[in-house]
C-alpha cells in the first residue's frame, strides 16, 4: 500500500490495516453500543489474565492433545490410502467418492454421530479431529503420488523395489510437497473440528471455556480466548507454510 | 551385411537374452510390436534403431520386465522374463534420479534396495562414481550437475549393480552434443572394460554406428526387424579417426538410405 502525502510517496506496512480496524474497535468498544463489542484494550487485559490460569492450561493440554492425536491418527492413515489410491487405478475408483464426498460435506452435522458412538469425551474430540482433517491429507498424497515422474517409479522397480521400499523410500519422498501441503490444510481444518467437537461437546477443553464464558456473557474473556485460537491457528498455517517453501526445490527439479 | 551373414560368423558369442516372437498391443489397439525376434550376443553392444515413435523403447522395457509382451517371449541367461531382475540394469533417458539424495545414495540405490550394508555399498558406488569422472561429487545433489554429469550418475548406479546386460533407452538425448561426442567415446572404453552385454537405443544413426558393434533397424510402426547391420570399425582407432573412417561414413550413409524409405512413406 502506498500513499501520495505532499507529493512524496510513502510506502505503507499492510498490519496499518489492521492498527485502523483495532482503533475503530476500540472506539465502538468505548462508545458502549453493544455489550458484545467491549473495548478491544480490555479484551488484551483478559489475555493477560486469562492465559496463566489453570483452567486456560487445562484446556490448553486437552486440547493441544485430542489436536495433536487426531492429526497423527489422520495422517497415519490418509498418506498411505492416499500413495495407495495415486498407485492404484482399483482402490482410486473405490475410494475416490468416498473422499471427494466427505471433503465437501458439512462435517460439523456428523459430530453428534460420533458423539454418539464415542461418548461425550475426549475420544470424540479425536474422532472429530481425524473426521476434519483426513480427506485433504488423502487427496494430496494422492495427486503427490500421481504427479511422480514415470520413470521413477520405474527405476525403483527396475532395481529390484519391493513394495513397502518403493513407498518408503520414493514415493513418499518424490511426493513430499504435496504431502506437506495436505498436511498443513488438514491441520487447519483440524483446529475447525477439535473446536467444533469441544463446542459441541461442551464439557471438555476449549469447548468447556467458551460455554462458560458465553452463558453468563462475559464477552472479554469470550474474546480473549477467541484471539487466542486464531492466533493459534494462524502461527501453525505458517510455520507449515515455511516448511513447505523449504522442501519446494523438489517440485522444480522432480520433473527434471 | 544383413542378419544370414551375421549368423554365419564361426566365432559368434553365445546369446544372453533372446527374444522370441515378441509384438506389443497396447490397450486401445496401437500396435507397437509386430512379432520380432531377436539375438543379442554376450559381450557386444546392440543397438536398437529406427524412426522415432517405432516401438525401440517399448522392446527394451518389455526386456528389462517393465513391461509385459501380449505375445512371445523374452529369455535372459536362459530364464523367461516375467519381471526385473538382478542380471539386467536400466539407465534412463531422463536420468530417473532422485532428487532428495546425494550422488553417492543415488549411485548406492540399487545395492540399497538389496540390503546391501552401508559402508559396503558406500565403497562399490564411489569406486565407479570415480570410473565416471564424478570423483569429487558424491555429496552434490542431482539438482547442482548439468544433465551430462546427470547421466553419468545415472550409468554409475546401473554399473555399481553388477548386472550382466545394461539396457539403455536413449541415454544421451537429454545431453547437449559436446558432452554427448564425450560420452559416446567414454561409453566404448566402458564396453571394453566392464564386459558387459549393452543394448543401446538411440535415434540417431552416427551414434549407432559409432558405438556399435550390432545395429538391428526396426521398421515404423508396428515394427519390425527390417534389418541388422556389423558395423566393421576399428574400435582402437582415434575417436577422430573413427568418425573420418569411410566404413563409418558408408555404414551411416547405408543405413540412412535404409530408414530413409520410413521417412518417405511417412510423408
Amino acid at each position: 500500500m502506498t500513499l501520495n502525502i505532499f507529493g512524496g510517496k510513502i510506502r505503507v506496512p499492510m498490519f496499518c490495516s489492521l492498527i485502523i480496524w483495532a482503533l475503530l474497535w476500540e472506539v465502538v468498544g468505548q462508545s458502549g453500543a453493544s455489550f458484545i463489542i467491549p473495548p478491544l484494550s480490555a479484551v488484551f487485559a483478559r489475555i493477560v489474565e486469562i492465559v496463566p490460569t489453570a483452567s486456560f492450561a487445562d484446556a490448553l493440554w486437552i486440547t493441544g492433545k485430542a489436536f495433536l492425536l487426531g492429526n497423527l491418527i489422520a495422517v497415519a492413515f490418509g498418506v498411505p490410502l492416499g500413495v495407495l489410491m495415486g498407485r492404484s487405478i482399483i482402490a482410486d475408483r473405490i475410494f475416490l467418492p468416498w473422499v471427494n464426498l466427505f471433503l465437501s460435506a458439512p462435517l460439523t452435522a456428523l459430530v453428534p454421530v460420533i458423539m454418539v458412538i464415542f461418548g461425550l469425551g475426549e475420544t470424540t474430540i479425536v474422532m472429530t479431529v481425524v473426521l476434519f482433517a483426513v480427506w485433504i491429507i488423502v487427496l494430496d498424497a494422492r495427486a503427490g503420488v500421481r504427479g511422480i515422474t514415470p520413470s521413477l517409479a520405474e527405476m525403483a522397480k527396475v532395481f529390484g523395489a519391493n513394495p513397502w521400499q518403493a513407498f518408503s523410500k520414493i514415493y513418499i519422498f518424490a511426493a513430499l510437497p504435496e504431502l506437506l501441503s495436505g498436511v498443513r490444510l488438514g491441520m487447519i481444518r483440524a483446529v475447525k473440528g477439535v473446536v467444533i467437537g469441544q463446542l459441541l461437546v461442551s464439557i471438555i477443553g476449549f469447548g468447556r471455556l467458551f460455554e462458560l464464558y458465553s452463558s453468563r456473557f462475559l464477552m472479554e474473556h469470550f474474546w480473549a480466548l477467541l484471539f487466542v485460537l486464531f492466533a493459534f491457528a494462524f502461527t501453525l498455517n505458517e510455520v507449515l507454510a515455511w516448511l513447505e517453501r523449504k522442501v519446494d526445490y523438489y517440485a522444480a527439479t522432480r520433473h527434471q | 551385411m544383413n542378419a544370414m551373414s551375421a549368423s554365419a560368423i564361426d566365432t559368434e558369442p553365445r546369446a544372453i537374452v533372446e527374444v522370441e516372437g515378441v509384438s506389443k498391443i497396447y490397450p486401445g489397439g496401437t500396435e507397437a510390436l509386430n512379432n520380432i525376434s531377436l539375438d543379442f550376443p554376450e559381450g557386444q553392444l546392440t543397438t536398437l534403431l529406427g524412426p522415432s515413435g517405432c516401438g525401440k523403447t517399448t522392446l527394451l522395457k518389455i526386456i528389462a520386465g517393465l513391461i509385459p509382451a501380449t505375445t512371445g517371449a523374452v529369455r535372459v541367461d536362459g530364464r523367461t522374463v516375467t519381471g526385473p531382475g538382478p542380471e539386467r540394469a536400466f539407465v534412463f533417458q531422463d536420468f530417473a534420479l532422485m532428487p532428495w539424495a546425494t550422488v553417492l545414495r543415488n549411485v548406492a540405490f540399487g545395492l540399497e534396495l538389496r540390503g546391501v550394508a552401508r559402508s559396503e555399498r558406500e565403497a562399490v558406488a564411489e569406486q565407479y562414481i570415480g570410473h565416471v569422472g564424478l570423483k569429487g561429487f558424491e555429496k552434490a545433489y542431482p539438482h547442482e550437475l548439468s544433465g551430462g554429469m546427470r547421466q553419468r550418475v545415472g550409468l554409475a548406479r546401473a554399473l555399481t549393480v553388477n548386472a550382466k546386460v545394461l539396457l539403455m533407452d536413449e541415454p544421451f538425448s537429454a545431453v547437449d552434443e559436446q558432452t554427448r561426442r564425450k560420452f559416446q567415446e567414454d561409453l566404448l572404453e566402458l564396453v571394453a572394460r566392464e564386459r558387459k552385454t549393452f543394448i543401446f537405443v538411440t535415434h540417431s544413426i552416427e551414434e549407432a554406428v559409432y558405438v556399435s558393434d550390432r545395429i538391428v533397424l526396426l521398421s515404423r510402426r508396428p515394427s519390425r526387424v527390417s534389418q541388422i547391420v556389423e558395423p566393421n570399425i576399428p574400435r582402437h582407432a582415434d575417436p577422430e579417426d573413427i568418425r573420418r573412417d569411410p566404413v563409418y561414413l558408408d555404414t551411416v550413409e547405408e543405413i540412412w538410405q535404409g530408414l530413409k524409405k520410413y521417412l518417405d512413406e511417412g510423408i
